[in-house]
């Protein structure tokens, strides 16, 4: 690993080599304590008030960032400017090229040119489809929204779903067949595929191997079955390196959850908020039950890293995830009522949860995550027979994913013959095992004794080099499909548009394996598939309605309710599977932005803030600040993980309410053959992942590499509003005393409107626009900022400007620590433009550039923009963001087909911001003009509204007393972002109630 | 001591203080008659087509609908210009073997767009809408002018935003009846005389119009976000 600080600019103002300020945890521990330190804080800097943090406040940008610090030199820079200054002069003579204007030769039925058109499709993410709706102008897809029909997405859609259209145009997608890396043709392919084929046919097919990702789609798996009768002998494996598996283990069935009959939710290290695929239905109907009054649910969370569900939770156990299952095992002790005396703390926890699960009984739930080994499922599954929630939140199910075997063991089993040479044809569709197989199968030097590997996927990655072949894949948004939701909702998958290459359905290749050509269309074998028993116009009438709704009616779920009483705990936990004291743990997560390293190419995606870490382009080794503290650790330190003798060196990130001796990598990062965006960053962590240990294993050594540092880019401190009262946030019984306990009174909070010194001249006579954002609901997993980005046309900036603090997102999403930081409360906070009526903004401009609207937006003119930055400077929110470059790529082709033609791409040199999703609101006040009527309530919902999972924001007219946003914002607990300043923001706050156990102690 | 400058000085001098002002007033008088000369805004001048379609046959001599054409015009932004499919509808029997149509026949059969050249040019960062427009009170000609009278199309207006302002600053003084918006004889009712005898009671109609219509106040539309974002 060279050393990752070389090249990178230092910014910490002093001259000579950088060293960044030493973090003083102890006094930082005594200073939380202490009633003087600061309630709310976003970053151990902060909450410190280092130098570096000092700068952020301070300053705008870091220093030198607003300064061109690696073009020319100054003698260069002024011939540049000279020049530019002359060219500019005659720039503005020239005149404007003959556009052409080429229309259709037939155009589509239905097309009017100018109107989107939004077509259901589904995407499946390991395996499980999310119904979806997907934007087109004039045949190019744009923008990715839920299917508010389809029961596991409900309008919604995952940072995953909505960055899946930029994958769509990646230009580093394989673009033609590959054989040996040489550009080939899908003829050649099949002249080369059939004589093995014929091979395999006389053998019966033992040298033929199959693997694939996880899957559920019905007609693949008919398929798969058919070439399986062709070749007796042939095997078909399949690998997810993070799935489901553990539950399904867990005795008959697969738990289905439902939250919303929920009144106690215990979540042992299960991130069901975010990585579970039915987590946007969960999340909805989680939310809905966090409702502030009578019958708001409890969420108790015992986890070794911090998620978003461990930040919603209102009693949260920072827990290694190996002491997850000796907790377990004491839940069960508790269940049978047997004493024991274990570690003080967690007895407690166990014992009040228990007996907060009991005075609940049919209204609890507990789940396991998907780490977690089978034991913990069972221990789950016996505590909510016992408080009788089987039947009523929990119900179990036959698998939807039609699963051969369990994927490590299956993958496994793989690598076992094909160490041994017994593959001779290994197909395999989708997937990366050289990158993401454990490490202990060496399935990369496995793969040197296949004789024909061919790999079928969207890029050129680390297996497919290895490959003799590389087929291109279609993507989803090419391509005729189907799949089933985690529900079983058989969900049919449509094209948008032609694929963009060469690439091919697996359908066709399945159909060329089975019949030795490729003559059938995706969209025929589909189709023939779901055809059925139907026939004619009946079939054809199903089929269209399926396409249309993007799903088909839940079929009844397959295998029905197979709950069975598991009356046997299983042997009880000793400490096998505890971590031994002093030991460290090394746990696995998939990445919050890349996932499991399949979006690594993906630049909205590795230039999200993390829920939590605010980390961009890096994944980090998370330690806690007790262990930091103990080894002398520092953020940006590099440290060497070794387990099970394998190591590598990685960047150190301390996490408040990390559990004390665990260490947290996620898994996604550390790609080779990623493409551009996604090579060289961050650490490999499968390099230490083994078969025994997918989620997490004991015996992790840690060792500091001395004199090495490792640039990270995170956000946390960006935008700082510098521990001003921001966040509000109470408990249930807080708020039953005084609901409205947020909106602070003797702070001068509702001051009179023209208590300021620009007198307002402003008038609302006909819609106001505001918006109200529901911190209650709100669980921060950054959906909305994705999907601001796809709407708004927003560029990405690299690694290096997010470090200058340059990032450009819209909306952001602050995330604030509370107490102590060994396991303090988190909390989320999204913000976008204010839309003040009183704006500090506009009385600065010298061009009149951002004004007023008579709606109350607040607007920024890019055409007038001078970029003097005054705005931003005057701006208490932080919202403005400045184009310090010519980040939108303006010339590769298939980027300029993702941009939203409804939103200016924004050139260098200008200020933006949110815009209230402005095109969405002339769209709607357009269309209710033409039919002589008023916008209704909740005809424009803005991007970041629309995809929420929660509902937790909402945007409509002020003037409108009845409209949902109006309502909102005269609960109690509704409160303006620093509304002593008499901005009149018309973004305001409900704020945030947490509802603990009065019995537990927190 | 000799003089340092010569007696002609004064003269130049003179010249200088009275003719400097005054072209420099040339000078921004001719950049502003530039400015709003055809050759900036681009008036007046036909553009030549790959097809030389005359609007002024098929609408002032034909009579067919602008709607036949331009489908989108009450429904979206664009107006929409259309595809070779509709050009056949009538040249698949009519003049089947013009050399003019060459270019249409042969778009057809190879599945190829015909690639004409755009008269109305709004820069990238104005977001009109043909729908709203016409939908309002306004009409074809308001903007394009007498295209039954053009064999090759120009642009009629200068397509400046102060412009479009003078409309959404006082659209009285452009609506006439919605039934009139793609009626190629349009005029605006203050220039009717069928509304009134004086201009008072023509404006009076039109102001009303722009009541009944529910056009919004001059305060909206001309609120920078209307037209740009």
């Amino acid at each position: 690993m060279s050393d990752h600080s070389a090249g990178t600019p230092c910014h910490c103002g002093a001259s000579g080599p950088c060293q960044p300020p030493r973090l003083d945890l102890a006094a930082l521990r005594a200073r939380l304590a202490s009633e003087s330190g600061p309630q709310y804080w976003r970053s151990l800097e902060a909450a410190a008030e280092t130098p570096e943090f000092q700068q952020w406040l301070h300053r705008e940008y870091p220093a030198g960032a607003s300064e061109w610090a690696d073009g020319p030199n100054r003698r260069e820079f002024l011939k540049i400017m000279a020049a530019s200054i002359g060219l500019a002069g005659l720039a503005a003579c020239t005149r404007q090229p003959q556009e052409k204007m080429l229309p259709y030769v037939k155009q589509p039925e239905d097309l009017v040119q100018g109107i989107q058109m939004q077509y259901a499709t589904a995407m499946t993410l390991g395996g499980y489809a999310t119904g979806l709706l997907v934007e087109s102008h004039e045949g190019r897809p744009t923008k990715i929204e839920g299917n508010p029909d389809h029961p596991m997405s409900l309008g919604a859609a995952s940072v995953f779903h909505q960055a899946s259209v930029l994958e769509l145009y990646d230009p580093d997608r394989t673009h033609t067949v590959l054989r040996a890396g040489e550009t080939s043709s899908w003829e050649e392919f099949l002249a080369d595929l059939v004589p093995a084929l014929h091979e395999q046919i006389a053998k019966g097919g033992a040298g033929l191997r199959l693997l694939t990702e996880n899957i559920t789609s019905p007609t693949l798996l008919a398929q798969i079955g058919e070439l399986l009768k062709k070749f007796p002998q042939a095997k078909w494996h399949q690998y997810e390196p993070w799935g489901q598996e553990a539950a399904s283990q867990d005795g008959p069935g697969v738990p289905h959850y439902d939250f919303s009959k929920a009144k106690v939710i215990v979540a042992l290290d299960s991130d069901f908020l975010s990585t579970h695929p039915a987590s946007l239905a969960y999340a909805r109907q989680f939310a809905r039950g966090r409702a502030a009054g009578e019958g708001m649910s409890r969420l108790y969370v015992a986890e070794p890293t911090p998620t978003i569900t461990g930040s919603m939770a209102d009693h949260r156990l920072a827990c290694g995830a190996g002491d997850l299952a000796q907790l377990a095992t004491w839940f069960g002790f508790v269940v049978d009522n047997r004493e024991r005396t274990p570690r003080q703390e967690t007895a407690a926890w166990v014992t009040a949860v228990f007996a907060d699960l009991s005075a609940n009984k049919g209204a609890g739930l507990v789940l396991a995550g998907e780490g977690q080994p089978p034991l913990v499922h069972r221990i789950a599954r016996r505590i909510n027979e016992e408080c009788g929630n089987v039947g009523s939140t929990v119900t179990y199910h036959a698998p939807t994913a039609a699963s051969p075997d369990l994927s490590a063991s299956s993958l496994a089993a793989l690598a076992d013959a094909m160490h041994a040479g017994q593959v001779e044809l290994l197909v395999q569709i989708g997937g990366n095992p050289a990158y993401n197989a454990p490490a202990d199968l060496d399935f990369a030097g496995a793969m040197g004794k296949v004789k024909r590997h061919i790999h079928h996927g969207l890029f050129y990655n680390e297996t497919a080099q290895r490959c003799q072949w590389h087929l291109p894949l279609a993507h989803y948004l090419e391509s005729w499909g189907d799949a089933l939701a985690f529900d079983g909702t058989p969900s049919i998958i449509q094209p948008l548009i032609e694929p963009l290459y060469e690439g091919r359905t697996a359908y066709q290749l399945l159909d060329a394996l089975i019949f030795e050509q490729t003559a059938r269309s995706a969209y025929d074998i589909v189709r023939r598939h779901w055809e059925g028993a139907q026939e004619g116009m009946e079939a054809e009438k199903t089929w269209r309605k399926m396409v249309h709704n993007g799903f088909a009616p839940p079929a009844p779920v397959p295998g029905g309710d197979v709950s069975t009483a598991v009356n046997a705990m299983g042997a009880p936990v000793g400490s096998g599977q505890a971590a031994e004291t002093g030991e460290y743990e090394i746990v696995f997560k998939p990445d919050p932005a890349v996932w499991d390293g399949r979006f690594s190419n993906n630049g909205w995606l590795q230039e999200l803030p993390k829920p939590i870490t605010k980390l961009t382009w890096d994944n980090a080794a998370l330690v806690s600040p007790e262990l930091a503290h103990r080894m002398g650790l520092n953020n940006e330190d590099v440290v060497e993980l070794t387990f099970k003798g394998r190591s590598v060196h990685a960047p150190v990130w301390i996490m408040p309410g990390q559990a004390e001796n665990s260490v947290t990598l996620h898994l996604g990062y550390g790609r080779t053959a990623a493409g551009r965006v996604g090579n060289g960053q961050g650490v490999n962590a499968y390099a230490l992942r083994t078969s025994d240990a997918m989620g997490f294993g004991s015996g992790l050594q840690i060792k500091k590499v001395e004199g090495v540092t490792w640039r990270l880019a995170a956000s946390q401190d960006h935008h700082t509003l510098a521990g001003r009262d921001v966040y509000r946030a109470g408990t249930l019984e807080e708020y039953r005393k005084d609901p409205a306990f947020a909106p602070d009174g003797s702070k001068g909070e509702d001051p009179a409107r023209d208590e300021t010194l620009y007198p307002p001249d402003h008038t609302y006579p006909g819609y106001a626009w505001g918006m109200s954002i529901d911190l209650n609901t709100c669980i921060g997993c950054n959906a909305c900022v994705v999907a601001c980005q796809s709407e708004n046309n927003i560029p990405i900036v690299g690694k290096g400007e997010v470090i200058n603090g340059r990032e450009m997102h819209w909306i952001r999403v602050d995330g604030y620590f509370r107490g102590d930081m060994d396991n303090p409360e988190m909390y989320h906070q999204p913000v976008p433009c204010m839309h003040c009526e009183n704006a500090p903004c506009e009385v600065v401009c010298p061009v009149a550039a951002t004004v007023h609207s008579p709606e109350g937006l607040n607007e920024q003119v890019y055409n007038r923009c001078i970029g003097t930055r005054y705005c931003s400077n005057n701006c208490p929110y932080k919202v403005r963001r400045f184009n310090f470059f010519q980040w939108p790529d303006n010339t590769t082709l298939t980027f300029k087909m993702q941009r939203n033609p409804d939103v200016s791409v924004r050139s260098r040199g200008i200020m933006e911001k949110c815009t209230y999703c402005v095109q969405r609101i002339n769209e709607a006040k357009i269309t209710s003009q033409k039919e002589d009527r008023k916008v209704f309530d909740g005809e424009i919902k803005t991007a970041c509204q629309q995809t929420c999972p929660t509902e937790a924001i909402v945007f409509g007219d002020i003037n409108d007393p009845n409209s949902r946003v109006s309502r909102l914002k005269k609960q109690p607990r509704n409160y303006g972002m620093l509304a002593e300043l008499n901005t009149r923001p018309r973004t305001t706050y409900l704020a945030r109630v947490t509802n603990p156990n009065p019995e537990a102690a927190s | 001591m000799a003089q340092i400058f010569p007696a002609g000085s004064n003269a130049v001098v003179r010249a200088v203080i009275v003719g400097g002002p005054l072209a420099l007033c040339a000078l921004v008088g001719s950049l502003y008659a530039i400015e709003w000369s055809p050759w900036a805004t681009r008036q007046y001048a036909p553009i030549s087509q790959p097809v030389p379609f005359s609007h002024k046959h098929h609408v002032g001599q034909l009579g067919i609908d602008c709607r036949y054409c331009h489908q989108g015009v009450e429904k979206s932004a664009y107006a929409g210009i259309p595809p070779t499919e509709t050009c056949m509808t009538c040249h698949s029997q009519l003049y089947t073997d013009q050399a003019m149509l060459a270019p249409v026949r042969q778009s057809l059969a190879e599945n190829r767009p015909i690639a004409w050249n755009k008269v109305h040019d709004l820069p990238d960062f104005v977001y009109f809408n043909h729908s709203i427009h016409v939908n309002k009170g306004m009409g074809c000609t308001s903007c394009h002018g007498r295209e039954n009278q053009m064999q090759l199309v120009w642009q009629d207006q200068t397509l400046y935003m102060s412009w479009c302002l003078q409309c959404h600053r006082h659209p009285e003084n452009f609506i006439a009846d919605k039934s009139q918006a793609v009626n190629p004889q349009r005029v605006a009712a203050v220039d009717d005389p069928a509304k009134g005898a004086t201009h008072e009671e023509r404006i009076t109609y039109a102001r009303q119009l722009v009541k009944d219509y529910h056009i919004l106040s001059s305060g909206v539309l001309t609120d920078c976000s209307t037209c740009h974002r």
